[in-house]
Formats: structure tokens, sequence, C-alpha cells
């Protein structure tokens, strides 16, 4: 059971959280612009990484709030995690090229 | 010594004689023994018959690796355990335990036919056997290999024991509670930090409690066990766990153990659970899982009385029992001449040593030379004979061409093997640490870890006492540190043992080449001899991976422990490959076989999952209602009378809330309520309506879809103030509404000025339906006008009904004149009953979710979930009025414009009338446009909701049909097994489409 | 019209004849007016003088006054408890002071049942559900969360060491009871 660090929170136990997708896909501001391939892309289209992937959680059964992770999808393992609406830092390991 | 059990020898309880049975017959033992140790010093070795050929079978091993003796344990059938190893039942006063796959016996077995048909039992067997024809599956195969498949019998009766789960966390996890493990255990202790030991036995201590001339710090073995021990449980911050089982590692360093708390008393306070699941999780973790010694594969090693060279040792040692009288050692490693002086000094004759090494040297085999027994260098076992028990050995001298030449045949009652030991890198594995195999060590040892832990001792390849303790020390003050905890000092240990070296053997022993059709076990517990892997390996399979499946070799409950090395030798050298190319099939929890009583835990019966009930629900308990389950929600089904079945309640229950007012329990309704300045903004975006012009005081119908344009949520809501909504969501569906709200809310739309809080548990909601339905409640109401005037279909008022504050709703799901009270939960039952009260006079009838779904479809108000099924839109469902065509925006819209969504020949919701009236659809029925056309037909949409409709004497039903609006007014066919049931398309609505009764 | 209508309590069943288990004793709290505030940063000290009890800042923590309780439970939303009162009168007098603040108040009075779990052994029955570390290091005295037991959510609180507040919605309020209950029947 993975052990996730809530920001508000801090480290908890997986069976608070769920799992809410990949991280930094932002609803764009007028759908409506959009063509069909463009908003399918948005819909749909997901990375899947071998390696270090941005995900978001919400703490569900905790402060409730939504928030970012980047997992490790070969280990497991959490590099880190930060607020909805930051950015994602920089982090080792991003050079090794995750394959989409 | 009286008949196999030493004396004074060991550490069993010689004032505590305890008495048991194994198969009907009455044996006693001591306190302290094992069903193996205890069934050894009655001389009983044929505990078994092997899974795939009967082949009588004895105790091999003395610990959790057991292949053979595996047994069921139970006095009666609910507290019945299937395939347990006797190498790790403790016995009590009482026990009842039995051999399995045998019939009628164990000594005579029916099964034992098998043999006779070996030949033909070959690896593949299956694969290549039940191939053809197809037809003989069902009737002939199956049941042929349901019937001989499956080891152990499942109890017929529920268990009776109470198992429970528990969380803990720790500093620092210890697994095993040998040198190493006392040794870590010992050194994180001192820094402070929490620190949990578990062991899988009885008592701790591991190898050193069969260790009779080692010493450690000027005591014995034995006695530094003690002290350690009572050091460590003199300590607060630590925790021992023995009869602990660390079975699983899951990511983050969570362990699942499994302590077994009742199984060896005799009278066990029925207060404890039988085990309890652990769920541990660690800072660091040490693994001190010891190692395992390895089976030497040659011709008939499988018979009663061949037995691993350390666990006779440890019988001798550790339980005073005494396995053989006379017998021959067959060995590849130095540990085997430690058990031989051992043995001996237990009173057993040692025929002969047949070394596989042509020349072992060193001091144990000075030492055994100088005790007087005969060693054969360069010398294999080539059989063995023996029908229940081994009577003899045939010994050969391995020729300079790699084979074996003439036998000798050497008579005993105990053939004793060695091949050495392998590391139990199982956890490791587990934790997905990398495994390097070590040439030197014929061995995989731990690599790069994963997780934060670290191996200790034997488990690492490292056997030599005084290193296995100090790497013990080591790893407990370096998991410490890890831990945050600081070693006051190193804790260093002074050691007389003598190394036994790391020689060892693996793959399949010489004895004839590889044509012989000896038969030698690799895997005892399935059965799989070297013969079978070298046909797997003739017929093309290559991979470990594959191998294992084919042959079944390392599949059985023991996961391969004794098999799985000798069986990557063999493929290593029959291949000419490395043994790191041949792979390594993947470790998986659970360790050893784990009592499913633990994975459930106390989740059991009504407390399996939450169960919940409404404010009123023990009312209509009281009435005799039947209840459904509607998501975690008990919910009243329908409210039967005397002699009424569901369609005789359900038909009354309609008549009288369309007659007259019926009362219904809508409390598991969704409900959120929406605050801010910017909550209708809000709602504008969240749902297909538009919600700006909506007056406080009014309810308006929301339609939510998904993103994707799909339906996903519906219901009602009011506007209670300008800045204050109360949504209602479908009953299963108001979670994922609220989270769905909660992430757009925080992630997409974080500067509006608005929140949500669930009230779904806050409000107990009475819906009251029917004609009657105000004159029932004006009464009871303060402060709100209901006349047709002051509070119009769709509108909401606060006041107080009963005197308790109240959110009375007009609406209606029925199409009757109809309110929905809200009060507060806690208020709920006795508003309720008050309610009820109050409209005996006019006839009110309290009905359940039936009747509900009935007058809705009558209506052809529709049910998510019912009626859509994620793929349904808005204009699908018919719901297309309920979009707000001039909203720029809303989650979903985008989504209808695709090309798709819009396609003439969608499936649309359209109501159903059956030619014959009495004729009602089974809902999920398939309709299509001709019956005649052949098989595959055309499957143009299907029932929804389809029910007998009391109010107009005949059934209906709703469906959704390929470009069903089009076909309003024509005939389809809904194929059935009886025949084709053949329908009419109408509109989805069959009573007063004016809608004039609930405008009332 | 009925005369007075008692409220009940989702616990009530089971609140009558609790088993005397010291080690792990349950009992069912008193009622309280609960309302949920969720707002902006700029109304939470206004909420706070409202209330009588300033709101705690730092995450998952509580604070008493005078029979009121503040609980931290998300960076935006606070439970505000306050025992024996009338949750209309509460929320009418926080509605009036907290007008034109950027912020939201609902009663949800009823929407849960508090009991508490109190001995020396309270901590161990509660990890039979709770994955928390419950330790006083990581789980002081005054410290509260939302988390899980089994299932079911709840809200925890430590009042004092020996002593653990579970609130949980009324439908599985008798779950979780029933749970902790069976729980320390080895305590028994």
């Amino acid at each position: 059971m993975l052990l996730i660090t809530c920001p508000h929170c801090g480290p908890r136990a997986e069976l608070e959280f769920a799992y809410a997708g990949e991280a930094h896909i932002a609803r764009p501001t007028d759908p409506m612009a959009l063509d069909d391939e463009s908003w399918a892309r948005f819909l749909y289209h997901r990375a899947n990484p071998k390696g270090l992937h941005a995900e978001r959680w919400r703490h569900l059964h905790g402060c409730a709030q939504f928030f970012n992770v980047v997992r490790d999808t070969v280990s497991d393992s959490i590099v880190t995690t930060y607020p909805a609406g930051q950015p994602r830092p920089a982090l080792p390991g991003d050079d090794k090229g995750a394959t989409r | 010594m009286s008949g196999f059990r030493h004396s004074t020898a060991g550490r069993v309880d010689r004032n505590k004689p305890v008495r048991f049975s194994f198969d009907g017959k009455t044996y006693q033992g001591f306190a302290g023994d094992t069903l193996a140790s205890a069934l050894l010093a009655n001389g009983v070795h044929l505990v078994g018959r092997s899974f795939k050929y009967h082949r009588p079978r004895g105790i091999v091993t003395a610990g959790s690796d057991e292949p053979n003796a595996l047994v069921g344990i139970g006095a009666d059938e609910a507290h019945y355990a299937p395939n347990m190893r006797a190498t790790q039942v403790e016995i009590y006063d009482g026990l009842v335990a039995e051999s399995q796959n045998r019939w009628p016996s164990l000594g005579f077995d029916v099964g034992a036919v098998n043999e006779t048909f070996a030949p033909f039992l070959s690896a593949g067997f299956y694969y290549k056997t039940f191939m053809w024809p197809p037809k003989a599956w069902a009737k002939l195969y199956e049941p042929l290999i349901r019937r001989a498949a499956g080891l152990g019998r499942a109890p017929t009766q529920a268990d009776a024991d109470r198992y429970t789960q528990v969380y803990a966390h720790c500093d620092v996890l210890v697994v095993g509670s040998g040198p190493a493990g006392l040794a870590a255990a010992l050194a994180a202790a001192t820094t402070g930090g929490k620190v949990f030991v578990c062991d899988e036995q009885s008592e701790m201590g591991g190898s050193l409690l069969a260790e009779t001339t080692a010493t450690i710090d000027g005591l014995s073995a034995r006695d530094w066990v003690a002290r350690a021990l009572a050091d460590l449980a003199a300590r607060p911050n630590v925790t021992l766990m023995p009869r602990t089982t660390a079975f699983g590692w899951y990511p983050h360093n969570f362990l699942g153990l499994c302590e077994r708390i009742t199984d060896h008393m005799a009278k066990a306070d029925p207060k404890l659970p039988r085990e309890r699941l652990w769920q541990i999780r660690a800072k660091e973790v040490v693994l001190a899982t010891g190692a395992l010694e390895r089976p030497l594969v040659f011709p008939d090693n499988d018979r009663p009385g061949v037995m691993m060279a350390e666990a006779a040792r440890i019988y001798a040692n550790r339980f005073g029992v005494k396995p053989g009288d006379k017998a021959v050692i067959f060995t590849a490693c130095d540990s085997a001449y430690r058990a031989a002086l051992d043995l001996m000094a237990a009173g057993v004759a040692i025929a002969t040593i047949a070394d596989l090494r042509a020349a072992p040297c060193g001091p144990w085999i000075d030492r055994v030379r100088s005790a007087g027994i005969a060693i054969r260098a360069g010398t294999v076992v080539t059989g063995t004979t023996g029908r229940l028990r081994i009577d003899s050995v045939s010994l050969a001298t391995v020729g300079i061409d790699g084979n074996p030449g003439s036998s000798e045949n050497i008579a005993c009652d105990l053939l004793l093997m060695s091949g050495g030991f392998t590391p139990s890198v199982h956890l490791f594995s587990q934790s997905r640490g990398k495994l390097v195999y070590d040439e030197a060590l014929q061995a995989y040892l731990p690599g790069i870890s994963v997780e934060r832990e670290r191996s200790a001792g034997a488990c690492r390849g490292i056997y030599d006492l005084d290193k296995v303790l100090s790497n013990g020390a080591a790893s407990g003050t370096g998991a410490a540190k890890a831990a945050g905890f600081a070693a006051a000092d190193t804790i260093t240990f002074s050691t007389t043992a003598d190394s036994v070296g790391t020689d060892g053997f693996i793959g399949v022993t010489p004895f004839g080449g590889p044509s012989s059709k000896a038969r030698a076990w690799i895997d005892f517990q399935n059965d799989v001899t070297a013969k079978d892997v070298r046909l797997a390996i003739r017929e093309g399979f290559r991979s470990i991976e594959h191998v294992k499946r084919y042959t079944t070799t390392g599949m059985a409950t023991d996961q391969g422990k004794t098999s799985n090395m000798n069986a990557l030798g063999l493929v290593s050298e029959t291949l000419k490959v490395p043994v790191p190319q041949v792979g390594l099939t993947t470790f998986r929890p659970p360790y050893t076989p784990t009592t499913f009583g633990i994975f459930a835990g106390q989740s059991r019966g009504d407390m399996f999952d939450p169960l919940r009930k409404t404010p009123i629900h023990d009312w209509a308990a009281e009435q005799g209602a039947a209840f459904e389950d509607i998501s975690l929600w008990k919910r009243a089904h329908y409210f039967p009378k005397r002699g009424e079945d569901i369609h005789a309640a359900v038909a009354r229950e309609c008549k009288a809330t369309r007659g007259a007012v019926g009362i219904f329990d809508a409390s598991t309704l969704g409900k959120i309520e929406v605050v801010g300045k910017d909550a209708a903004e809000f709602m504008n975006r969240m749902y297909t309506n538009a919600w700006t012009k909506l007056e406080p005081g009014r309810l308006r119908y929301g339609v939510m879809l998904r993103e994707d344009g799909f339906v996903m949520d519906d219901g009602v809501v009011g506007r209670m103030a300008t800045d204050r909504f109360h949504i209602t969501t479908t009953t299963g569906g108001a979670p994922r509404v609220l989270s769905m709200m909660e992430d757009y809310l925080q992630t997409e739309w974080p500067g509006l000025d608005v929140w949500l809080t669930s009230t779904t548990e806050e409000w107990a909601v009475i819906a009251v339906q029917g004609p009657l339905a105000r004159k029932v409640l004006e009464p009871l109401v303060e402060g709100i006008d209901l006349s047709r005037e002051a509070m119009p279909h769709m509108s909401v008022r606060e006041g107080r009904i009963c005197g308790v504050p109240t959110r009375l709703f007009r609406v209606s799901f029925t199409g009757e004149l109809g309110f929905e009270v809200n009060v507060p939960a806690g208020y709920g039952r006795a508003v309720w009953e008050a309610i009820f009260a109050a409209g005996q006079p006019h006839g009110m009838t309290p009905y359940g979710t039936e009747t509900m779904h009935v007058l809705r479809a009558e209506k052809g108000f529709i049910i998510v979930g019912q009626e859509t099924d994620g793929t349904v839109t808005p204009d699908d469902a018919g719901l297309g009025w309920a979009i707000g065509k001039a909203k720029k925006d809303f989650v979903g819209k985008r989504s209808l414009a695709r090309p798709a969504m819009t396609a003439s020949d969608r499936k649309q919701l359209v109501g159903l009338l059956t030619v014959d009236s009495k004729t009602v659809l089974e809902e999920g029925a398939q309709i299509v446009a001709d019956p005649a056309q052949p098989i595959p037909m055309t499957m143009i949409g299907h029932v929804t909701s389809s029910y007998w409709s009391a109010t107009l004497d005949r059934s209906i039903a709703l469906a959704l049909v390929r470009g069903g609006r089009a076909r309003v007014g024509t005939r389809l066919s809904v194929p059935m097994p009886s025949g084709p049931i053949t329908v009419e398309v109408v509109e989805p609505i069959f009573y007063d489409a004016k809608g004039a009764r609930l405008d009332a | 019209m009925p005369d007075l209508i008692q409220r009940q309590g989702a616990l009530d069943r089971f609140a009558a004849a609790p088993r005397n288990i010291p080690a792990a004793a349950l009992s069912v709290l008193p009622d309280s007016a609960r309302l949920s505030f969720r707002g902006r940063p700029s109304a939470i000290d206004a909420a706070g003088a409202a209330f009588g009890v300033a709101l705690p800042r730092d995450a998952c923590r509580f604070a008493v006054k005078r029979g009121r309780t503040a609980f931290w439970l998300g960076p935006d939303e606070w439970l505000l408890q306050s025992e024996g009162e009338d949750p209309a009168t509460l929320f009418a007098d926080m509605s009036g002071k907290l007008a034109g603040q950027s912020c939201s108040l609902v009663d949800v009075s009823h929407r849960s049942q508090a009991f508490a779990l109190s001995g020396p052994q309270a901590a161990y029955v509660l990890n039979h559900g709770c994955p928390l570390d419950l330790s006083l290091a990581t789980f002081p005295v005054g410290m509260c969360t939302r988390t899980i037991y089994a299932k079911a959510t709840i809200m925890l609180s430590r009042p004092a060491s020996d002593i653990f507040h579970i609130d949980a919605w009324r439908s599985f309020a008798p779950y979780v009871w029933q749970l902790l209950d069976e729980a320390r029947s080895e305590l028994a």
C-alpha cells in the first residue's frame, strides 16, 4: 500500500486517497473553439510513461484536496507531491527520457 | 531413550505429555512438539500421498518449506483447515489431524493406480491429452480433472473462528529471529527506535535452537538466545512476535504478517482471534529470513524416510527425536557432517556418508572420520527401495566419465540428504529488489534494493556464525540509523563455531544419463521429476517461466521452496547455458499459504460492507417491508401485506398512491449544498440547464454530464437563496457527483467563490405523493402555505413541520401532486410517523422503491443508471429540453457537438407496448426489426425498464432503440427463448401526458 | 400537532447497553450543533471571531473553548461544534456575523454521530480499521483528521492521550461502532 505525502496533511496510507488521472491537463478555456481532433485529444489522450509520471490524487478521506504526485511507474516510488495548480518541478530522472 | 525419543535431549517439555490423533489413531507427544516431530517420535514417517501419482510420502523438512507432510487439522468442519504443514503444526491435547490425498487409507490408496499410468502422465499431460473432441470437455475432461485436482479438501462449514486485522507502525521491522535477526534486533533496540521482530516459528532463535556446539559470548547458543530474548523482551520499544509469518511485501515498506494466536491451544479463549493480520508500515526492514536446505535429486528420492540432513539434526537436537535407527547420508556439503555427528550422539547409527564431492576435507570431515563414520567420496545414490518406508539405498562411485559405476546396496531406515543451502530471498524479491546470481554460492542473492530494506545473514549468503552475527548487528544499526535513530556503540560478538563452508549442488545428481527411466523427484509436492523437466526442454521450452508452467514444477503451495534451484540447475545443465540465462520465476506473496480468514478479517456477514440505513429504516422493518440493496443502502423495496407477493403489493401501492396518497422514504437521495456568491455561475457550468434566472424558492430538474457528453447524474435542485442551492443527486451517484464538482472547483475554477458541503445524511426525506398529499400535510405544517397558488409545482419553502425545521419541496417523481419533506435526520422517523398517522384517515399507504419505479416509468421519467449506461446523451434520453442552449459552456457541451453524438441512428428513448398487453418484457432484452432474419440478428436496441402497470392494467416498457423516435408507431420484435414478442413503439409516456395531475 | 419531537441518534440502539471493557470503552457523545465552514482565507478570522474560537491554521488540529470546538479538516474547511446548542440559533447567529464574507456555512448537525473510544488500548483497537500511526508522537493530543475506519470515512480527534473521538456519518456510525466493538472483544 502506497504511502502518499499529502501536501497538507503529511504522509498517509493510500487507502485515504483516490486516484484522479494524469496531472497538468487543463480544461480548455473555450472548449467550443476547439476542433474535434483537439477536443478528443484533451478528452482521451493520456501519457503512459515507463518512469516518472505526474498524476493527480485526491486526499478523499482526509483534507479532501486534489494535489499532484510524481510517481515512478516502474518502482512505484513517489518522487514528490505538490499542491494542485503548481507546475511540475524539474526532477532528477527527467533526462532519462520517460517513454510515452 | 524410549522408542524414538531421547530421554533428555531437546527443548520439549517432558512434564507435559500431549495426546493427539492422526488418521484416527491416538499418539502421545510433548508440549513443544510439532505434529511432525511427535509423529517421528512415534516412528511414523508415512504422512501423506503425493499429488499426482499418490506416492507414499514422508516428512522431509522441519520447517515451513515442507513439501510432503500436508495435513488437515480440526476436530470439526467449522474448525477444519486443510494443507497445514505438519512441521509447523504445534500439538496440543485433543488435536485431530488427518492425512490428505488418499482413499480409503494412507497405507492402501486406490489413487496410487495413477502410478501404474505414470508413463502417460508426463509433463504437459493435460495440454496433450484433453484436447479433442471439444464436446468431451464439459462431460468428461473437466469433471475428471476437477475430481483429481486440488490439494486437501475444503471444509463443508463456515469458519467458526474470529480473525482480526490491525495496522501498526515501527521504525525497524526484523523478519526472522535466528542469529542475524537477533543481532539486528539487539543493535536496533539499543538506539531507542520502535522495533518489531517476527518469526514464523513458535520459538525464536532460528537455527540456534538446534545448535549444540557453537558458543556466543561464552554462552551456549541456546543460552545466548535466551539471554538475547530476555534483553529484547525487557525493552519497551521492542515487540517480539513469534508464530508470525511475514508473508507479503507490498509497496512502500508495507508488510503483511500473519500471527497464529490460538492454533496451538487446546482450549483457546473464545475472545481471542485465531489469527491476526498485522499490516505493518516499517520505516526500515531487516530481512533475516535465513536459508533453506536443498534436497538432492536422485532416483526414488521421495520415499518416506528420505529427509533433509539439517531437518534430522533439528529433530534430534531441538525435539529429542531420533528420526531413524540406521541412516545413510548423501551430501554435497559439510553441514551434513555436522548433522551426522549430532545424530550419532542422539543414537542414530550412521551407516555411511556418500559425498558427491570428489575430495571433501576440513574440520567437520576430520571430526566425522575420527568418530569412525565411513565416508565415500565421489559417490551418489542411484536408487532406493521400500514401499511405505525406505529400507535400502544403492550407492555407486562416479567414474571419470561422470557416470556412476556398479551399485552397492546398503540397508537403512533413514536417508539424509543435503545439497547445500538456498538463501530465502522471497521477501526481498517481493519488494522488487533485483536478485543477482552468485556463481560461487550457486545461489541468487539480494542485489540492489528498491525499498528501504537490507538483508542480513544466511538470506544474503553469509553462513558463518561470527559473520552472520556481525552482519546482523550492522544491519540493525544501519536500519535504525536510516530510520533516524543513532546507535550508541557497535555491538560485537565473540563466537566459537566451525564453518560448514558454502559447498553445495544444484540440478540432478548423476545417476545414469539423460535417457534413464529412473524417476528422480525435483518437486515433491507437484510430483515433477527430472525426466519431466528434460522432456519439456526437448519439446522446446527454454525459459524457466515456461518450463515451470508446462511441468508445474514450483507451482504447488510451497511455491518451489525446495525445488526451484534444482529445476534451474537441470535446465541450465541440459541447455548448456549459465543459470542466470535460464531466468528466475517471480516470487509472489504469500511466502507460505495463508488463510482466507485473515484477509476477510472482520469483514464478514453484516459487517462485510457498511450497511447504510435511513433514519426511517427501522419503521419499515417493523412494518414487514422487503428491502433491496441500492449501492450500500438498504431501501424498502415494497411493503407486503399478509399473503401478498411483490406483484400484489406493488399493484396495491401504485393504486393507493394514484388514488389517494402514498408515503415513501427518499432519504437516500444524495444532497449537496452549494453556497457562495458564484453559486449560480458554478451551477451553470456543472449542469446542462440554465440557473441564473431560477428564483429563490423555486426548483428545477437538473442534468449533469461528464466531460465526454454522456449523462452522469440528474436530480432536482432547489434555490434556497441567491447564493445557496440545495442539490439532490441519485442515491448511488452522490459521492461521484460531489467528487467531480470538487475536482472542477479546486482544479479548474479555483477563482469561483463557491463551496460544497455534502448534506445527504443531514436530511431525512419523506415523499408524500398523491392527490390527497396536501390534505395530509397541511395540518402539520407551520409557516408554509401549501396551496396551489402559494406553492406551485417545483417550488420549495422553509418552515416547520411537526415542530421541527423543514425544507419542503413541492416535487413529483410519480406524476401526482407531491411533496418531499426534508427534516433533520434525527427527527426523520418521528416526523414520518406523525405524517403517517395524519395520513391514515386519507388512506395513506407506504410504498417502496419498486412502486416508485413503476409510477415514474408510467410517466416516462428516466432513472440514471437504468435508462442510461454511460453512453447516453441528454438527447438520446429525451432530455434535450434540459440543455441551456444559450449557455456558452458547461461540462460536456463541447462533446455533444462531436459528429457521433448527433448521428440520427443513435439509440433513443422510446416507450414499448407489447401487442399482447399481458406480456411483461424482460429488462435487458434485445430488440430487432425482423425476427425472421437469420442468426446472428441485427440488434437495434434493448429494453431498459419494464413493468406491469396496475394503473393501466397492462405492461409497459421503456427502451433505447436506434433512431427510435422515428420508429414511433411501428412494430418491432423482442426475440426470447420462447419465441419473439411483438411490440409497438410509442412515445415514452404512458399516463397523464399533459401533466394535469402534478399541477393539481 | 404532536408535542415535542425527540431527536434520535444513530447509535441509540447500541449506546443503551455497551459492554464494559475499560481497556477500550465505547460511549456515545452528546448531541451538538455542528456547522461546516468553508471559505477564503479572508473569512477565517471573522469566522473565528463569530464562533468564539479562533479557527486553527495548523493542519489537522482542533481548538476548544467553553464547549465550542473548531476542527481543521482541510485548508479551506473547518467543522464548528457547539455542545448542547440549538443548531438553528448558532447558524442564524454566525450567518449574520459572516454576512458579506466569502465563505459558506452549512448546518450539518444531524449528518453525523459522535462517540468516544477511550482507555489504554484505544489506539490498538482503532488500528483494527484505521491505518494511521496513532502513537502520541505522530498523532498527538489536539490532533484531528478525516480518515477511514475499514470502509467508512470518519473524523478522528484526540482530546486526551487515551481518548479518541470518532465522528461518522449517521448511516456509517453503526458499522464503525460494531466493528470497534468486535475488535475490542479480545480485551473483554
